[in-house]
């Protein structure tokens, strides 16, 4: 069933109007995953105009694109590629297929309705890039995703897509499934690499083990995300240029975004990148079509769960990474998740600090320790038994994950300015600090909330940490 | 019969050839055991280690980091109640609850007929869709208790068989290299060259 | 004396850079790296990282995860920094970053101090308060570094994580999970030094703990150091638990004579009772051992010295069997067994002190005893260690090591850790030869197999092959060499080491023999004159009743020698038996008069290890009972004999040996207390020629291997309760393929029938044995494997009958 049958938002919103339609342009089709399809709309010519090309070129070409990658940290996958050092072989191409950012879904869409874009992606890339093996890892809790990507592969096998000689070419790649587990911080692409060793998911320290450098096998990875990689099969059939017509030029093409929670038409939609506003977004009737009920927009995660909130004061910055970090947050994923006047802030805060202390990897301590802290303070707050000094120890806790000033938005309301993107950390990745940003942004945003909340001030005892040792020095 | 049975040994040895080091194979082959004994068992994981040349203790460390892995035996039907933020906006928790109320046992736990283990889930990235379930990993949308119920219903009178198998099998098809297309793996180490494609730069060049 | 054996002068190359270096500016360090610390201009090392350099300049930053001597995990974040690159600071962990040229490090900002308070509370909030009574507490890193640099106090009011109280990762080492803060030491230890990737964490974030597979324990020779460094009281080791306080310990340098590896450790007690041992590293520079590490035995079997069996007053067998004398007396009726002896054997001494040994070897001289031997028929010939030695150093740097000899992992383990981190880590490939599969074989490049006695064969074959010829052709080559089964005879053996020697000329060699102070021994004078005098020779001599005297210098030849049926024929042929020794042994039942010596911690001294580095021994504890040291009894007998000795302590002992022995001129006290020791090493001469003879295959159906495991019936094993439930036992250990074709089930016993006797063991699976042959381990409780042996032929062939 293709994305008309199954999601509701998707009745209508792909034969209407004229935007450009990058990624999501066979969702339309009922059989959008087959091979029939695709060859039918124009599949598999990306890659016979690539190795009509020389490596190189094509790699310029998706240099010269600005393709960000989709991943969460935006950066150019060009110039990702380029990082892998002269001379060392083998170098290998890694899927990252392990979208589980709250908020977020769009890889599982492009892996379920369209797999041969995505295959085409990483054939080009490894072309391109001169990766010699592809892996291509999937989110485990995917079951549909995995059929429709083995039976995609089996069939672009047969059809000589895939494997030795590729269309006659001396270009050979493997392109090998992969199954996760069900781990988010596998996200994470060290954390991936290590996963793809037979390894607990946990990341390496960067540096050294940036993966373009050291990364599976200690040979030079590329990981790349899964909808950066199916924009190249656009890129390389009609040139970077008509890529770069659609967006700005620091984010140019489009992107995909999930919108969901307290909107009248929640959905997946291919935006274009750079010019696009939140507020087109949530209230556009192309989009999310306004908050249900007629209620009130309470606040709004712009980037999925690790972004700092926004509020109604930053509805008009349009998806465009350096104006989102100035307002305090990050694009990240490509997921907004709103929240309506009706929502319980501290509660919904309480289930993301909830999922980030649960997929901490354990490997840092101010993530594994930290996390679970902030989870039942604020757990104990939520159910009425907090205490101001319990929003105290969150700052302090916080503090110890992320040092210094943390990032938020701006609030009239409150007479608040911003506090620009990023923020300083003491752990190795990102899930420590995310476990931090939702209750801070949260009790930044919405003190009075919490106000009422903790009415009791006790003053607590404080506990020696450790006893001396009798007779020692 | 917890080991893995003779087809799916070979099903493990054209899985471990896919890797260039066999250690990758580790998690495909864990679920490959969970496909055949409903969780992962001891047995399992002693041969899995066999057949990847490390010890048992690795495949456990490495596996009980999963989520997806379990241990003890489950139901036929693992359902999984996503309770994050977009969920959780919507209704999960009473979801939950009903959900517990149907079933008559509490999340974490499976029924006494040993058809359904009942849990709660992480975010399952269909946040449009809130709130969301997974049976054995197969995605239902928009879920009213109603529904719930009717989802249950039709587990038991095996309505669903069809469409969701038991619990440990992921994907009903598999990929499935051809032979005759493979380019194989080769161990890093093996590999002293650039790809056939790539035009070699001569050194001090670029 | 230096490690490099080439560092003079004299050499052409050194003489041309030193004349130059009159005239140029020398060039810059190409491995210097100029940083900031602490505002300070200090001068670190390419490729370090921060925190090893600020360790070196005394700037101590604190940590848990970091560990000098395994990889940088940055898990435990405690020694963030601020880094500045040119970047402005950023905070970093300094066990990650490598230093930069230009590079500002400063690691008391209020940045990074609120970052390294931050993790302590961090870490304790599910710490358990209960520091007065662990084990740990007094020489804890986390309580130490909460003292010096954490918060104070805690805001944590939430219950803490709780887990069953200590659960067994193995017969030694207890873990406290509460107490772990996961900092990935100990299952790094396992998996990078060690190579038993038995530990392992398990579940994930909060839930994270280190455990074992379900019911396979942590059963590695080298449980005991991650006791050692774990940072906080979560793992402990048994025999030491709840038996002291760390600041009622009173400890000592010593080396470890468990082996002669000869690791350097620290001897702990209190109250006069040895408590713990304890791995001594003394910096990546300079440490050229063990590295910090020791084995579990050499770790654990203290235990036997304070072992209520001690022996510690001298017996004299009467018709009620052996009874207590005074030590007048004992030393009278030794004067009248000596002199009223035509023919006196001295087998023994490899156990002891240089000091011990070289005093014997002076009463011998004195006396006249010719046939003496340190070794007892189940090592090589003493002339191996006129070959060119190597150090371990140098063969962990070597381009390819060749080993000839035991599993390193049963009988040298430090040496096996030591070499495993070359070829893993470093660049060394191992040429390996062996009738079985050993420790070492997964890490070595080439592992030859030969069927028992066809080993000089196999290696001159092997070596001739084109591809490892070229390897052996690019770079330095070590020979460890040793005795690989006791069931081929001593020549055969030897044959083995020359086969190499003959391909690789410019070898040197690291004698892989066993015991603690073996090559102390040999190089101190109880090395025998020839082949007819050593000890297989002493024994049959005793055996067919042409030996007056049989002293045993802390030798036990019924359990040791290959051949036990010739070692009991002769220790009851011998027409009297004196022993020396610490613990009563089957030998010492049988001898007509007993001494009590000191233990070791119990005595100073030297000792010589493999390398023939001669370094320190201490006394920590008094002597059990009246029992004294080798040397005092030598030179009491020399004295009621008519000959003076000349010793009157220790130092007098240590100093006739700096002054009469030309390979320890240097080892006078002084140096060997220096922190590497000194090296001691007699080269010239080389081996003696033997005739390889090639035993081909009789009608027998397999051949026999007979080698040791780390635990076997040695009484420092058996009296150590840690260990004694160690050892596997006696068994005949084959192939499955071989198992399968005897019919047979696991377990059953079988009688195996060799040309000189039969012996009932039960049946062991085991894909470590190569088809064709029988590997029994040497010395286990049980039937003797040793009694099918006969030391005079090349190999023993072997049938089984099934008793059925």
């Amino acid at each position: 069933m293709g994305a008309h049958g199954t999601y509701a938002w998707a009745a209508g919103y792909f034969d209407d109007g004229d935007r450009p339609q990058i990624v999501t342009s066979r969702f339309k089709y009922d059989d959008s995953y087959t091979l029939d399809r695709y060859h039918e709309s124009g599949g598999y010519q990306g890659l016979r105009k690539a190795l009509e090309m020389q490596p190189a070129e094509m790699a310029d070409e998706v240099k010269k694109s600005t393709l960000l990658g989709r991943g969460g940290a935006g950066f150019p996958a060009g110039v990702k590629w380029g990082f892998t050092p002269a001379g060392v072989w083998p170098r290998y191409l890694v899927v990252n297929g392990d979208e589980s950012e709250p908020g977020t879904y769009k890889d599982r869409l492009l892996m379920e309705l369209d797999p041969h874009q995505l295959i085409e992606g990483c054939l080009i890339a490894c072309y391109a890039a001169g990766l010699s093996q592809c892996f291509l890892y999937i989110r485990g809790e995917m079951a549909l995703a995995h059929e429709r990507v083995a039976k995609a592969l089996d069939d672009a096998y047969r059809a000589g897509y895939i494997g030795k000689n590729i269309l006659g070419n001396s270009f050979s790649v493997d392109i090998v499934l992969h199954w996760g587990a069900g781990a988010y911080v596998v996200g994470e692409e060290t954390a991936l690499i290590e996963s793809l060793e037979g390894e607990r998911g946990m990341p390496r320290v960067k540096p050294p083990y940036f993966p373009a450098a050291i990364g599976l096998y200690g040979q030079p990875t590329i990981v790349n995300n899964v909808e950066t990689l199916a924009n190249l099969p656009f890129i390389a059939a009609n040139g970077s240029a008509a890529y770069t017509a659609i967006g700005t030029e620091t984010s140019p093409g489009t992107r995909m975004i999930a919108v969901s929670g307290h909107v009248k038409r929640p959905g997946v939609y291919e935006i274009i990148n750079g010019t696009t506003t939140f507020r087109d977004l949530i209230y556009g009737e192309n989009f999310g079509q306004g908050i249900r009920d007629g209620n009130e927009l309470k606040a709004f995660v712009p980037g999925g769960g690790s972004a700092p909130w926004f509020v109604a004061d930053q509805l008009d910055i349009p998806f465009e990474g350096r104006q989102a970090s100035s307002a305090g947050s990050m694009l990240g994923s490509g997921a907004v998740i709103v929240m309506d006047d009706t929502t319980d802030i501290p509660a919904a805060a309480l289930t993301l600090v909830k999922f980030y202390a649960h997929e901490s990897c354990g490997k840092c301590v101010p993530c594994r320790e930290g996390g679970t802290w902030l989870y039942r303070i604020l757990e104990r707050i939520v159910a009425g038994n907090g205490t101001d000094a319990d929003l105290d120890t969150i700052r302090e806790v916080g503090q110890s994950i992320c040092p210094g000033e943390m990032p938020h938005a701006a609030s009239e309301r409150l007479g608040l300015d911003a506090v620009p993107f990023p923020y300083k950390m003491t752990t190795i990745c990102f899930v420590g600090p995310s476990a931090y940003v939702p209750v801070h942004s949260a009790m930044t945003l919405f003190p009075e909330e919490f106000a009422v909340l903790v009415t009791k001030r006790e003053v607590r005892s404080m506990i020696p940490v450790t006893a001396a040792p009798v007779g020692g020095e | 019969m917890s080991r893995l049975n003779d087809s799916n040994v070979a099903l493990a040895r054209e899985i471990i050839a896919r890797y260039p080091k066999q250690k990758s194979a580790l998690i495909p082959l864990v679920h490959l055991s969970q496909q055949q004994n409903g969780y992962v068992t001891e047995e399992a994981m002693r041969h899995i280690a066999e057949l990847i040349n490390v010890t048992p203790a690795e495949v456990y460390g490495t596996a009980s980091f999963y989520e997806m892995f379990r241990f003890e035996p489950t139901g036929k039907y693992l359902i999984n109640m996503c309770g994050t933020l977009s969920c959780a906006l919507l209704g999960a928790k009473q979801l939950l609850h009903h959900a517990e109320h149907t079933l008559g046992i509490k999340a974490g736990s499976t029924t006494p007929d040993g058809l359904i283990t009942l849990q709660h889930a992480e975010c399952q990235a269909a946040c449009t869709e809130a709130p969301t379930l997974q049976v054995n990993y197969r995605h239902r949308f928009r879920v009213t208790p109603a529904d719930f119920d009717q989802l249950v219903d039709d587990l038991r009178a095996g309505k669903l068989d069809n469409e969701i198998p038991p619990h440990g099998t992921l994907g009903r098809n598999r990929q499935q290299i051809p032979a005759d297309r493979a380019v194989g793996a080769q161990h890093p180490d093996d590999v002293t060259s650039g790809p056939a494609w790539i035009e070699i730069v001569p050194a001090g060049g670029e | 004396m230096s490690d490099e054996p080439d560092n003079d002068l004299t050499n052409e190359d050194d003489l041309v850079a030193a004349d130059t270096a009159v005239e140029t500016i020398p060039e810059p360090d190409p491995n210097a790296v100029a940083i900031t610390l602490n505002g300070r201009e200090i001068v670190a090392r390419k490729g370090e990282t921060i925190i090893a350099a600020a360790d070196r300049e005394g700037e101590y930053i604190p940590r848990f995860c970091y560990h000098p001597r395994m990889s940088s995990v940055g898990m435990c974040r405690q020694c963030m920094v601020e880094v500045d690159t040119g970047r402005g600071p950023m905070l970093q962990p300094s066990c990650m970053i490598t230093v930069l040229p230009e590079m500002k490090v400063e690691t008391n900002t209020p940045m990074a101090k609120r970052a390294q308070e931050g993790i302590l509370e961090l870490l304790l909030i599910n710490h358990p308060l209960d520091c007065p009574v662990c084990d740990k507490g007094g020489e804890c890193p986390l309580q130490d570094q909460t003292l010096s640099h954490g918060p104070g106090e805690s805001r944590f009011v939430e219950e803490k994580r709780h887990y069953e109280k200590p659960i067994a990762l193995s017969e030694h080492v207890l873990l406290d999970r509460e107490r772990c803060i996961l900092c990935d030491r100990c299952t790094r230890f396992a998996d990078e030094v060690a190579g038993d990737k038995l530990i392992q964490f398990i579940e994930r974030g909060n839930a994270t703990q280190v455990s074992t597979f379900p019911d396979e324990p942590f059963s590695s020779y080298f449980s005991g150091n991650t006791v050692q460094i774990c940072p906080v009281g979560a793992l402990t080791a048994k025999p030491y638990r709840f038996k002291a306080r760390p600041w009622d310990l009173e400890q000592v340098e010593s080396t470890c004579t468990s082996c002669s590896v000869g690791c350097r450790i620290s001897v702990h007690s209190s109250r006069d009772e040895l408590l713990r041992f304890q791995g001594v590293d003394t910096g990546a520079d300079s440490d050229s051992v063990n590295w910090g590490w020791m084995c579990d035995r050499g770790r654990f079997n203290f235990e036997s010295i304070e072992a209520g069996h001690r022996l510690g007053v001298p017996l004299v067998r009467s018709e009620a069997g052996l009874v207590d004398t005074s030590w007048n007396s004992a030393l009278e009726l030794a004067r009248q067994l000596i002199d009223g002896a035509s023919s006196i054997g001295l087998l023994g001494g490899a156990r002891g002190t240089n000091e011990g040994a070289f005093a014997w070897a002076q009463l011998a001289d004195a006396v006249g005893i010719a046939h003496r031997d340190a070794q007892l028929g189940d090592g090589l010939s003493a002339e191996l260690l006129g070959v060119p030695r190597a150090t371990i150093n140098q063969a962990a740097a070597a381009n390819t090591v060749i080993l000839v000899g035991p599993d390193l992992k049963e009988e040298l383990p430090v040496l096996y850790l030591r070499l495993r981190d070359a070829a893993v880590h470093g660049h060394t490939k191992i040429i390996e030869f062996s009738s079985q599969s050993t420790g070492i074989t997964r890490y070595a490049w080439r592992s030859i197999r030969h069927a028992p006695g066809l080993g000089p064969v196999e290696i001159a074959k092997t070596l001739a092959d084109p591809t490892i010829a070229a390897q052996i052709a690019s770079g330095d080559v070590v020979l460890v060499a040793g005795r690989s089964n006791m069931a081929v005879s001593e020549a055969t053996a030897l044959a083995a080491v020359q086969a190499v020697l003959s391909a690789v000329p410019n070898a040197t060699v690291l004698p892989a023999l066993r015991r603690g102070n073996v090559v102390g021994a040999l190089q101190l004078g109880l090395a025998p004159v020839d082949v007819d005098h050593d000890a297989l020779a002493t024994l049959r001599l005793a055996a067919a009743g042409h030996l007056d005297l049989l002293v045993l210098l802390g030798a036990d030849p019924i359990n040791d020698c290959p051949d036990a049926d010739l070692a009991r024929r002769a220790i009851a042929g011998a027409r009297h038996v004196i022993s020396i020794d610490t613990l009563p042994s089957e030998s010492t039942q049988q001898a007509d008069l007993v001494f009590p010596a000191a233990a070791f911690a119990e005595q100073r001294g030297t000792t010589t290890n493999l390398e023939g580095r001669v370094s320190r021994l201490n006394q920590k504890v008094t002597v059990h009972g009246t029992a004294r040291p080798d040397w005092m009894i030598a030179s009491e007998l020399a004295s009621v004999l008519g000959h003076d000795l000349g010793f009157t302590s220790i130092d007098d002992v240590t100093a006739a040996i700096a002054a009469t022995v030309p390979a320890y001129a240097s080892a006078t006290p002084t140096a060997i207390d220096s922190a590497d020791g000194v090296l001691a090493v007699n080269t010239g001469g080389g081996l003696p020629s033997v005739e390889a003879t090639e035993a081909q295959p009789s009608g027998y159906d397999y051949r026999l291997v007979v080698s040791r495991k780390l635990y076997d019936r040695a009484v420092s094993t058996t009296m150590s309760p840690s260990l004694a439930k160690l050892p596997i036992g006696a068994g005949a250990h084959l192939h499955p393929a071989d198992h399968d074709r005897v019919g047979e089930p696991d377990g059953a016993e079988v009688r195996l029938v060799s040309a000189s006797g039969s012996v009932v063991l039960p049946l062991v699976s085991d894909d470590t044995v190569q088809r064709g042959t029988i590997w029994a381990p040497f010395n286990q409780a049980g039937a003797d494997i040793t009694d099918i042996v006969d030391s005079s032929t090349a190999v023993t062939d072997v049938r089984i009958e099934r008793l059925t």
